[in-house]
């Protein structure tokens, strides 16, 4: 675990606990997870299906909620937050990579980038530009009025990717980026992520079935069962990355 | 901040057909909504034209209507001797004694007979109804059998148009005058000498006494001293109101009528813009988990589901608008219950039953779209995504 920086971690996770009840059963997803990720840091979470991986990358996302367990992202205990509390922070902190890309089909590439600029205070010549940078970042600057469904797939998971990092979130999380696109696309994908840690320092979180996208990464960790192990498969040590 | 309304518009637009058929349901509730008031409205300002606000129609009490009325040549001596009556400029009394008779005459399309109003009229007759105007022809000769007829019986029945006879109370009637009284109730009638018509019809009395007032405030003094007068035994009404009430029960029928209509048919809308505001949402699942993991909060995607429902009903309600304002070409004849002739009318479409109308298609697609916008409002964020 030794090729971690030495920033201090942005997300701490203590004693996190998830279960989903199906009928009368209930079933544990994630059992007294404690990890921390540092600043900066590109991180693969790997697993069988059903390990909780997703579960795990949702709960730091703040789109699910723990049963037990603190996650502090950037410092605020976000299991605390309602719901609508959890919305705003996620528009400030958290930028979204999907597997499926899930754009807007009836907004244009300029608009699904707006999107989370619609929640922020920026004037409307303000949104344009920060739009017109991030489709700069990614290679866009000529799909901007396409619709998503005259983009290929790679082009689509370069617009969401656009979409995440327009609004400048701390962290980014993506759920398989890779898993729907082609070789190529895939490569090129991944160097832009890559390109978005080094360049400009961002946090990325991603669950991956792709091993070849692992190794892009900068600290592989596995779920099995509920539980994180390390890359050699030892129980994880409490702090991470250090 | 919201969703952009242009996300809204263009799903409407991304779906076409079923925003079509779905709009098209509630156009035809919206048209008929329109429609029935339209035909109310049409009615009441029909008749309500045909009065002056500062005419005066005295008929026998409790006659609802002047053809119901009988007024004797004592009594109009009596009402021609009031002070409230106005003079014209020859220095005669602004005051008309008429004669109004039912006769039945065959329509010129059907042949099938309908009631037709004759009035007996004197010379202030035309005076006193200044909306009324001679626009072919001339006026009857006194003493002569000769008649005016209204623009709606020329046209409509066998022997209105000028030069044309029609025969009725035993004699045959030479039509030399026709006269336009705009949408008013006279055009559906027909005017000889009053003289002439009661010789024919056999009637020793009046029908009813109209004039103007000298001043039209002066009409509750006027009114309060016939009615209280023990030789009379009339009611005296303005002419504005005479003629509302002549249109009260049958503009209310078609209200009602009209409102139940459209309520039951309207539930039909509703639950067809329910199906498909359901529909959107099921099929946007996706987008919807989407968009509260961008930050969205739950009001946002409420009110991003409602705002396309209210545009769904309001497309319906300026469709179905429209296709009610081509009705006002459509001129209606029908029988007046209350007169039992025959009354011709045009729908008319006005502001009030303009956005009464778009109110009520943009109710229908908010109360078809605020379910499904809750369901949508409400998903849970992890599900959503994961049914891509």
């Amino acid at each position: 675990m030794g090729m971690g920086n030495n920033k201090p971690p942005i997300v701490e996770i203590a004693h996190l606990s998830k279960s989903y009840r199906r009928g009368s059963q209930t079933i544990p997803v994630l059992e007294d997870i404690t990890f921390d990720i540092a600043d900066g840091e590109f991180l693969a979470l790997m697993g069988p299906s059903g390990s909780g991986k997703s579960t795990l990358l949702n709960l730091i996302a703040g789109i699910d909620k723990a049963d037990r367990g603190t996650i502090r992202v950037g410092g605020v205990d976000i299991t605390t937050l309602s719901d609508k509390e959890l919305a705003t922070w996620r528009s400030a902190n958290v930028g979204f990579i999907f597997q499926f890309y899930n754009l807007m089909p009836v907004l244009t590439a300029f608009e699904n980038v707006e999107l989370p600029l619609l929640l922020t205070d920026l004037s409307r010549s303000e949104r344009r530009e920060h739009v017109e940078l991030a489709l700069q970042l990614v290679g866009l600057t000529d799909r901007v009025d396409h619709y998503p469904a005259q983009l290929s797939g790679g082009q689509q998971q370069r617009v969401a990717i656009a979409r995440a990092v327009v609004s400048d979130p701390a962290i980014l999380v993506a759920d398989e980026p890779t898993g729907d696109l082609d070789r190529v696309s895939a490569g090129e994908i991944l160097q832009l992520m890559d390109r978005l840690v080094r360049e400009f320092d961002k946090t990325i979180i991603m669950v991956t079935h792709d091993p070849r996208a692992a190794e892009k990464a900068r600290i592989i960790r596995h779920l099995e069962k509920g539980i994180l192990t390390d890359i050699d498969g030892q129980p994880a040590s409490p702090v991470a990355g250090s | 901040m919201a969703i952009p309304f242009s996300y809204s518009m263009r799903n409407l637009w991304t779906r076409r057909l079923t925003t079509v058929l779905t709009a098209s349901g509630m156009a035809l509730v919206v048209f008929v909504f329109a429609a029935t008031l339209m035909l109310a409205e049409g009615l009441r300002k029909t008749l309500v034209e045909t009065g002056s606000y500062d005419n005066v129609v005295v008929i026998r009490k409790s006659a609802n209507s002047e053809v119901m009325s009988g007024v004797d040549r004592a009594q109009t001596s009596a009402i021609e001797s009031q002070p409230e009556i106005a003079r014209g400029s020859d220095g005669r009394l602004l005051l008309a004694k008429e004669l109004v008779v039912l006769i039945n005459i065959p329509k010129r399309e059907s042949n099938k007979p309908a009631n037709v109003v004759i009035r007996g009229i004197s010379p202030a007759s035309l005076l006193l109804r200044p909306q009324v105007r001679l626009t072919e022809g001339r006026m009857p000769r006194p003493g002569s059998a000769e008649v005016i007829a209204g623009t709606s019986i020329a046209r409509r029945f066998k022997g209105g148009g000028l030069g044309e006879t029609l025969r009725f109370g035993m004699r045959d009637w030479t039509v030399v005058g026709i006269f336009d009284a705009g949408t008013t109730g006279f055009s559906s009638e027909i005017w000889g000498d009053v003289d002439q018509l009661m010789q024919a019809f056999r009637r020793p009395v009046y029908s009813s006494v109209t004039f103007k007032l000298r001043d039209p405030a002066a009409f509750e003094q006027f009114k309060h001293r016939v009615e209280s007068d023990p030789r009379l035994t009339v009611e005296a009404k303005r002419e504005t109101r005479y003629y509302e009430d002549q249109s009260e029960a049958m503009a209310k029928f078609l209200r009602i009528m009209g409102i139940t209509l459209t309520v039951i048919f309207s539930l039909g809308a509703v639950i067809g813009a329910m199906i498909t505001m359901y529909a959107a949402v099921a099929n946007r699942v996706v987008e919807i988990g989407t968009l509260r993991a961008l930050g969205f909060q739950k009001m946002s995607i409420l009110a991003a589901f409602v705002i396309e429902s209210l545009l769904l009903g309001l497309l319906g309600g300026v469709v179905g608008l429209s296709g009610a304002s081509f009705m006002q070409l459509i001129t209606i004849s029908t029988m007046n219950w209350q007169t039992f002739s025959e009354l011709a009318f045009t729908f008319t479409l006005t502001l009030d039953i303009l956005w009464k109308s778009l109110l009520f298609s943009v109710g229908m697609g908010f109360v078809g779209g605020v379910l499904p916008a809750f369901r949508a409002a409400r998903m849970n964020i992890v599900e959503a995504l994961r049914s891509s």
